[in-house]
């Protein structure tokens, strides 16, 4: 690793911690634009209880204090303060309690994709052209061309409701199948197509070429040559697709009723839980911004070649 | 005389090459086919690609019938069948199933009046459902086309002149495109959703605006902070190129102003890139519309989307499921030919492309 690659890796996590930042602030700011705060709509309430609430989540103070005691709690010990509608529960408790079921949904979905999607990539690329080729590439364009919730209420009428081979309920390891599928489905698609037109691009190049003419045997040529070279353009998509993942996985906990922080999320923008919305908005965008993080750096340094920016 | 031999450096005119051309000359001259533009002839390199074509086609039927149908068909899509003014409300009117009719309906068929059918049913609140999915389909395609002409306006904007000036402008807006590029977008447009839907409110009322809605507002604004940055960095990108040019050179030579330039000289040469992502932009707005729609946070009821007629079908999935794959294979239709139009659009203007 050269002095100019390890700069660029100190700049781009700068600009992750920059990006943070704003995103806090912004959620901050954003969330206290909302005119009369949180309390307007609550059960008709005395002044003198409206006041005394006020005071207990601090915000009869200047906007700006409450604005650096929210940053200062996030940084020095990971609070998010309490949550509005869950009472006596703290944001960041909540969070952690749907992470572990988020989190190995989102993976395993991201796996699955991966896997099946070089996979599939690589066998339309060599079968080009033939029937097998044109059946992956109809089954990915119609994969890409369907918001994710309605694949997933699809999936869900069809194999929980009508063929009855999954319980629809996503709190048991057996009715996380269909959500993983339903999450599975657009990055996968995405990534057979990425693989299959950088595979294509690759077999072109003189060094297959020259591996032929060496007298290289056909699997040896895929898997030591090609393929490798032709997975540098996914290692990119490997942050976006995260960063789908963790939005996707919103609106799929809601269908299939998966107790993770999606659905937490969503049912905390119904009932206006804001400290719950900031909260989880804040760790999922941390997340999504240290995914990109980690694929950028990974990239310049899987291939030198790349000059960014 | 013997100063017959050619001077070579004479300034006398040759009179033989003045004379006019015979006809068979001219004839020779003649251009085998007529001259054709860039945009011409990117419309037949269009015009050959099949897909993209039907798709284009598709495109067209489903936007005209989304236009026309609402004019003469028989039922609003807010009107309630079986609530009539000062009578009890009828609820034989409520999910009913396609081609089947109220209770006052087959009272008139039976007494030998033709009524139309509901070709879809109605919903849960007695609406004519059919008329439902072509009003959707008609905001839906609206919400994606005006979104992306807003992203395609502010992000040309800001990337020719980034392109252009370069130096401390270019670097600053640059940055700034950076931050809003490495915001998750869709956290940051759940977020702004939610919030505008209750600041606008109140700002909209007795407006024009109000019969849009908030939340379709609050859309756009959404789109117009987050979404133009794709566009401004691919125009940046363009300009860097082409401010190279000679061209660019010789017009600055004669005085041309900087906005004078990009607008005559940049923008027109960079606008086949600019429409075929100003194009690919939609079905992306169509998605986050319906994505927000299943949220709650889409059109104001009872206006449909073709997004929030197919989250509301989510609750009588197991009995009605046809409600939902309507609008799901409308949305898919849409979106598929869209982004297949987008590619073929690609294939004929980018003049890099088909070398």
């Amino acid at each position: 690793m050269n002095s100019k690659t390890l700069l660029y890796i100190v700049k781009r996590i700068l600009l992750a911690v920059f990006t943070v930042w704003v995103v806090i602030t912004v959620t901050f700011f954003v969330m206290h634009s909302v005119p009369g705060g949180p309390f307007v709509g609550e059960k008709a309430t005395t002044p003198a209880v409206q006041a005394a609430m006020e005071a207990k989540y601090g915000l009869d103070k200047p906007l700006y204090e409450q604005y650096f005691t929210y940053l200062g709690d996030i940084v020095t010990k990971f609070d998010f303060g309490p949550s509005l509608k869950q009472r006596g529960r703290m944001v960041i408790d909540i969070i952690m309690d749907g992470m572990k079921t988020s989190m190995m949904l989102g993976l395993i979905a991201a796996a699955v994709s991966t896997l099946v999607g070089i996979v599939l990539g690589a066998v339309a690329a060599l079968r080009r052209n033939k029937l097998i080729d044109r059946v992956i590439m109809v089954l990915t364009t119609a994969f890409v061309s369907m918001p994710s919730f309605i694949m997933g209420a699809l999936l869900l009428a069809l194999f929980a409701v009508q063929l009855k081979l999954v319980p629809a309920n996503g709190s048991t390891p057996a009715g996380l199948i269909l959500p993983i599928i339903t999450l599975a489905l657009y990055p996968m698609a995405y990534i057979t197509r990425l693989t299959r037109s950088s595979m294509l691009d690759v077999l072109g190049q003189d060094y297959i070429r020259t591996a032929k003419a060496k007298g290289v045997s056909g699997p040896r040529i895929i898997f030591g040559h090609a393929l490798k070279n032709s997975l540098i353009p996914v290692l990119t998509y490997l942050g976006p697709m995260l960063a789908y993942i963790v939005t996707g996985s919103l609106v799929v906990e809601q269908i299939f009723a998966v107790p993770g922080i999606g659905r937490a999320f969503v049912s905390s923008i119904t009932n206006r839980d804001y400290p719950m919305i900031m909260g989880t908005t804040i760790i999922l965008a941390v997340l999504i911004v240290v995914m990109n993080l980690v694929t950028d750096i990974l990239y310049k340094i899987v291939d030198p070649r790349i000059t960014l920016e | 005389m013997e100063t017959q031999k050619k001077k070579r450096l004479t300034c006398h005119v040759d009179l033989d090459a003045f004379i006019p051309a015979t006809d068979a000359e001219k004839e020779y001259m003649v251009q085998m086919r007529p001259s054709t533009t860039f945009f011409k002839d990117g419309v037949k390199r269009l015009y050959k690609n099949k897909i993209a074509f039907i798709s284009f086609i598709v495109i067209v039927l489903i936007a005209l019938g989304s236009i026309v149908i609402p004019i003469f068909w028989p039922y609003s899509y807010e009107d309630q069948l079986g609530v009539q003014p000062g009578k009890p409300v009828d609820s034989s009117y409520k999910n009913l199933l396609p081609f089947e009719y109220g209770k006052t309906e087959q009272a008139k068929i039976e007494s030998g009046e033709t009524v139309f059918p509901h070709v879809f049913g109605t919903d849960s609140a007695g609406r004519d459902y059919f008329i439902r999915v072509i009003y959707g389909t008609r905001v839906s395609l609206a919400v994606g086309f005006f979104a992306s002409i807003i992203v395609l306006l502010i992000g040309t904007v800001v990337g020719s002149v980034s392109g252009y000036f370069g130096g401390k402008v270019d670097m600053i807006i640059m940055r700034i495109v950076d931050i809003i590029y490495s915001l998750p977008d869709m956290l940051m447009v759940i977020l702004l959703a939610t919030v505008l839907k209750l600041t606008l409110k109140p700002v909209i009322e007795g407006t024009v605006l109000e019969s849009v809605g908030s939340n379709i507002i609050s859309l756009f604004i959404v789109f117009a902070l987050l979404y133009w940055v794709g566009m401004a960095r691919l125009i940046r990108g363009q300009i860097l190129s082409l401010r190279e040019q000679e061209y660019v050179l010789s017009a600055r030579a004669t005085g041309a102003g900087g906005f004078w330039i990009i607008r005559k000289h940049l923008i027109p040469n960079c606008i086949s890139v600019v429409i075929i992502s100003a194009a690919l932009q939609i079905p992306s707005a169509i998605f986050t519309e319906s994505y927000l729609s299943f949220l709650g946070l889409g059109v104001n009821a009872p206006m449909p989307s073709l997004g929030s007629l197919a989250a509301d079908a989510l609750n009588g999935l197991t009995t009605y499921p046809y409600r939902l794959i309507i609008p799901a294979i409308v949305i898919s239709l849409i979106v598929l030919s869209l982004n297949l139009f987008g590619d073929g659009l690609r294939d004929a203007f980018d003049p890099k492309l088909n070398a």
